[in-house]
């Protein structure tokens, strides 16, 4: 007989909105406070100590209009949020100040988060959904000097961009992104020259989330159907479906690949969390604890693979906080 | 001189001659003298023939003269392909003869062959010659023109034994055909053979067999023609309602399979010449097809309509069955898709025996999955049975709401959640459901499926079986009264019998057993889906009782003690039995206008002689037992010679259930007329009925009856 499954770490209540993006800032060393951010649906973000399981501050920077998306540059000094407003802020969190030092405004009115690459010290790529309805734009931070805007062909029909995922093969290799539309295709794009690599349609839904594991040259995308696609990148740049995984209740809101690509988490409509196997995506986990839709899925970066956490936020306002597979 | 030393040849031979020297011996004898009839007149036709069975028959000739010690050469099987060389030694003179310019006749070997082939030996002879042939044959023409020779010279009363040995034979229809020749052409014996007495008269060939031979006729020009007549054959057959009632299952499906294969061997010209009557024909068959109510039967037509349809509607609307188990016939067949295209089904048949329940077959990459090594095997999953498809309602707590929202609400999740629950609710609060129940069961049987609900007809018999149970005479009697009424459809008259059965199964053992168990998967359940054909079921039960009682009988009778080990538990079926069955009996034969089930609706019929027998047996140990006993010997008697084999059957069935339900004593006393009566009939089922499960069950019964007079016999009287 198998374990019954875990019950949550421990949770953090008092966002007092529905919970949109998280995002663990928990490498530095000692004595430094591993911390989580989280982005509600009221235009807060804060800042959580998993020392105390208290919030640290309570940042107001997007209009209280929702926060969707989070990510760090570089520890938890420097953080970029993106909301509701159609901008993306750039936060000086050092030394306790809570200022926006810069902001850029993207113009767009969909739900597609951005995705960040570092490219070099002190250079960053970064893809947002763009103005036009099936554009996205790369921007070099800090600078926002624009890369490249990636437009799909003249007909192609693929709706809003709904997920992005900028990602780099082995070191010195020409950063790709990945794309996942309204009409249930990812396509993969050379950002050089501008255009489409290869293009899968995976799913009959818009994708709703999707996360690369470039040293297995493998994906995962969820939609709002009941599918699961695992999908893989051959050598010649195409994208080609391995398996599919069909799941009890329909609707993926975000998935995540666990740093050490042993796991995966999926936050689902249906209030659950699911872990699988990386490998072999082996159903491992299903975490029932959330009364509402699960919103965000995110590990922690710690140091130590025991101390790993794993959280997830939802629209019923908590922060579920789990520890699961961390002797692996 | 040779004929002389032939024909006494234990004599005429030493003793002390090795079994090789035999062996050579008679080789060259033989050599000589087919050698002489080759390239002489043909002598008198009464000598010929003697030395003709001196030669086919003299292992038994020897035999008999040195009473069974013969050397082993005599025996058939080593003188028959010893005799077979021979054949071809001579046959290899003629063909250099012939290459020479000569003249030469191979009659007389032909009637060696024909004789050995008629005397049973075709297996013996054949496997000599068909090797050998196809390979001479494979590039020569003039083998081939012997070897054409060779068949065609063989006399008209052999001619059968020696066409069906070689077509069983024969590796291919490529072979066949190098080795006919044209035969079946030429020889009116050979065409009836292989066009009528192998396809239409008899059924016990092989797949393989059938491809040969209608392989063989689609491969030359004049030989079509016949291909083409025998498939309309083969579909007036296939088409006649009479056919399909009276002939065997296993003939039904030969037919099919031959018809199969034919459709795979016609061309599109072909299909064009004839597409209005494949079409007619067609029609026919899939009417009378599909009103057979054995499952094996209609399927059977649904597989051979859908073939022909796709065949002759290259570019219209092909015919298709929405039925899962077709699908799962051909999805089978998706891997193997190397054999013949209409084949695909038949092989289907290997898979799914007659019954039509799988055979489990264990794909071969499943072996290969053992031991591949699962790296996500350290991660040990968490339980994840709570892992369940989200529910957006609430389910209904209470049984009125539940009517309500069955009768009245507009809300689809709620009312699946209503069919979800009630049944649980029937059982939780018997009181409850007493007050509403005859109501209760007339929503349940007009309840409609309104959403694809999974299991909607399993969970709206449960709910119906529950309701039956709480609340048993007024609902039975409500259940039997509108089982005989107006303008129901045949699915809600099943329904009901269905229903009838499952809850007098659960009345009559659930007590004994222990509370718990009131709908789980101790009672046999009855699946729904057309094609599984509940009854199966039904007669498995009380198949396998008959068997235990069977046995149990001879046991006691060997014990030498004469009480029959009747099961004794409470029965509360006791006072109930007579509320479920003599409703049902009474008015079978009173025809509606919407419900004949004399008439069309025989299936209807046979489902309720199966009910019958299934309420009989459960009626054991109760009051009513005796005149419900004798009600169903009459039933019985009225519908004995039906000719749905279903309803047979069930007939069967009841009989059985009769034996053993009634007391012995109460049988002989009451009812020893029509038992006696009813024994005669078994005895002619067992012997003459053309459907394998009603011989099957007379001969159970009959037996029955036998324990049953012994055991009154020892009986102290």
């Amino acid at each position: 007989m198998a374990q019954p499954p875990p019950d949550p770490h421990f949770v953090l209540r008092g966002t007092s909105a529905a919970v949109h993006a998280l995002r663990f800032s928990c490498g530095g060393e000692e004595p430094a406070v591993p911390i989580l951010f989280s982005g509600s649906e009221n235009g807060f973000i804060h800042v959580w100590n998993l020392k105390t399981h208290r919030v640290d501050a309570a940042l107001d920077g997007h209009g209280r209009k929702s926060v969707y998306w989070l990510e760090t540059m570089d520890g938890k000094d420097r953080l970029l949020s993106q909301g509701r407003d159609q901008r993306i802020c750039l936060w000086d969190l050092a030394e306790g100040r809570t200022s926006v030092t810069d902001s850029v405004f993207t113009e767009n009115v969909g739900f597609c988060r951005s995705s960040l690459l570092k490219v070099a010290q002190g250079r960053w790529l970064m893809a947002m959904a763009g103005k036009a309805l099936e554009e996205v734009q790369v921007l070099e931070l800090p600078s926002k000097t624009s890369v490249c805007t990636l437009k799909p062909e003249m007909g192609a029909k693929l709706g809003m961009p709904m997920c992005l995922k900028l990602w780099q093969g082995s070191c010195g290799s020409q950063p790709l992104l990945l794309a996942g539309y309204e009409d249930g295709s990812v396509l993969l794009w050379n950002l050089s020259t501008g255009k489409v690599l290869s293009q899968l349609v995976c799913h009959q839904e818009p994708v709703m989330s999707l996360d690369f594991d470039s040293e297995k040259a493998k994906g995962i995308s969820g939609s709002s159907e009941k599918v699961l696609s695992i999908w893989s990148l051959n050598e010649q740049q195409n994208l080609q479906v391995q398996k599919t995984h069909r799941l009890v209740n329909a609707g993926i809101s975000d998935i995540t690949i666990r740093p050490d690509k042993k796991i995966l988490a999926t936050a689902g409509w249906d209030h659950r969390i699911r872990i699988f196997g990386w490998k072999k995506l082996k159903p491992l986990a299903v975490l029932d604890y959330h009364t509402a839709t699960v919103h965000s899925v995110s590990f922690s970066d710690h140091k130590s693979p025991s101390d790993r956490l794993l959280a997830a936020g939802a629209k019923d306002h908590r922060i579920s906080i789990w520890s699961i597979y961390t002797q692996t | 001189a040779v004929e002389m030393r032939i024909s006494c040849p234990s004599r005429s031979l030493p003793h002390a001659l090795s079994e090789r020297g035999f062996f050579c011996c008679f080789f060259h004898y033989f050599c000589v003298v087919l050698y002489h009839f080759v390239h002489s007149r043909p002598g008198s036709a009464e000598r010929q023939d003697a030395l003709l069975g001196r030669i086919v028959c003299l292992p038994d000739l020897v035999g008999n003269s040195l009473l069974g010690r013969s050397p082993a050469v005599f025996f058939p099987q080593h003188y028959f392909p010893l005799l077979g060389g021979a054949v071809l030694q001579v046959l290899h003179n003629v063909s250099t003869s012939l290459r020479g310019g000569l003249d030469c006749s191979v009659s007389f070997v032909s009637h060696i062959l024909g004789k050995v082939c008629i005397h049973g030996r075709q297996k013996e002879i054949l496997s000599v010659l068909v090797p050998h042939l196809t390979d001479l044959t494979k590039s020569d023409c003039i083998w081939q023109r012997i070897c054409w020779w060779l068949v065609e010279c063989v006399p008209d009363r052999w001619m059968e034994a020696v066409v069906l040995g070689f077509v069983q034979r024969a590796p291919g229809a490529d072979v066949l055909s190098r080795l006919l020749g044209n035969l079946v052409v030429k020889n009116k014996k050979a065409q009836f053979v292989v066009t009528q007495k192998m396809l239409l008269l008899q059924y016990g060939y092989t797949t393989a067999v059938l491809q040969n031979l209608l392989g063989y006729l689609s491969l030359d020009g004049p030989r079509r023609a016949l291909l083409i007549k025998v498939l309309q054959e083969l579909l007036e057959t296939w088409g006649s309602s009479s056919a399909v009632k009276h002939s065997p299952v296993e003939q039904q499906q030969y037919i099919s399979k031959a018809i199969l294969i034919c459709l795979s061997h016609l061309k599109e010209p072909e299909i064009e010449s004839c597409r209005q009557e494949l079409l007619t024909s067609m029609m026919e068959g899939v009417k009378c097809h599909l009103e057979s109510s054995l499952p094996q039967i209609r399927r059977l037509g649904m597989i051979v309509a859908e073939s022909i349809s796709s065949k002759i509607n290259t570019d219209g609307p092909v015919l298709k069955f929405q039925v899962k188990v077709i699908v799962k016939f051909l999805s089978d067949q998706a891997a193997q898709s190397h054999i013949q295209p209409g084949l695909e089904c038949l092989q289907g048949w290997g898979i799914h025996n007659l019954l039509g329940q799988p055979v489990p077959v264990l794909p071969l990459w499943a072996n290969s999955c053992l031991y591949f090594v699962d790296s996500d095997d350290d991660l040990i999953p968490y339980d994840m049975s709570e892992d369940k498809e989200l529910k957006k309602t609430k389910a209904p707590v209470y049984i009125r709401d539940c009517i309500e929202i069955l009768t009245g609400s507009e809300d689809l999740d709620k009312w699946e959640e209503a069919v979800k629950a009630l049944e649980s609710l029937v059982r939780k609060n018997p009181a409850a459901a007493r007050e509403v129940s005859v109501e209760l069961a007339k929503i349940l049987l007009h309840l409609e499926e309104k959403t694809c609900l999974e299991g909607f007809a399993e969970l709206r018999q449960k709910a119906q079986v529950a309701v039956l149970t709480t609340d048993p005479i007024p609902v039975a009697q409500y259940l039997t009264s509108q089982f005989y009424s107006l303008n129901y459809s045949l699915r809600q008259r099943m329904d009901i019998l269905d229903v009838l059965v499952l809850a007098a199964q659960e009345l009559s053992c659930a007590k004994g057993r222990g509370k718990t168990k009131h709908s789980g998967a101790q009672n046999p359940r009855i699946q729904l889906l057309p094609e599984s054909g509940s009854s199966k079921d039904w007669r498995r039960i009380v198949d396998e009782r008959i068997k235990s009682k069977t046995r149990r009988l001879y046991f006691s009778f060997g014990q030498g003690q004469s009480q029959v080990e009747q099961p004794s538990r409470p029965n509360e079926f006791n006072s109930l039995a007579g509320h479920f069955f003599f409703p049902l009996i009474q008015n079978f034969d009173r025809p509606l206008s919407t419900f004949d089930l004399l008439g069309e609706d025989h299936f209807v019929l046979g489902r309720l002689v199966h009910t019958l027998a299934v309420l009989m047996y459960l009626a054991v140990n109760t009051m009513a037992v005796t005149a419900m006993g004798k009600a169903l010997l009459e039933f019985v008697w009225a519908l004995r010679f039906h000719t749905d084999s279903y309803v047979r059957q069930g007939l069967l069935s009841c009989v059985s259930s009769i034996l053993l339900s009634v007391p012995a004593e109460h049988l002989l006393q009451d009812v020893t007329e029509e038992l006696l009566e009813t024994r005669s009939w078994l005895e002619d089922v067992a012997e003459k009925d053309p459907d394998g499960d009603c011989r099957r069950l007379a001969l159970q019964n009959l037996l029955l009856m036998e324990n049953l007079k012994k055991k009154l016999e020892t009986a102290p009287s």
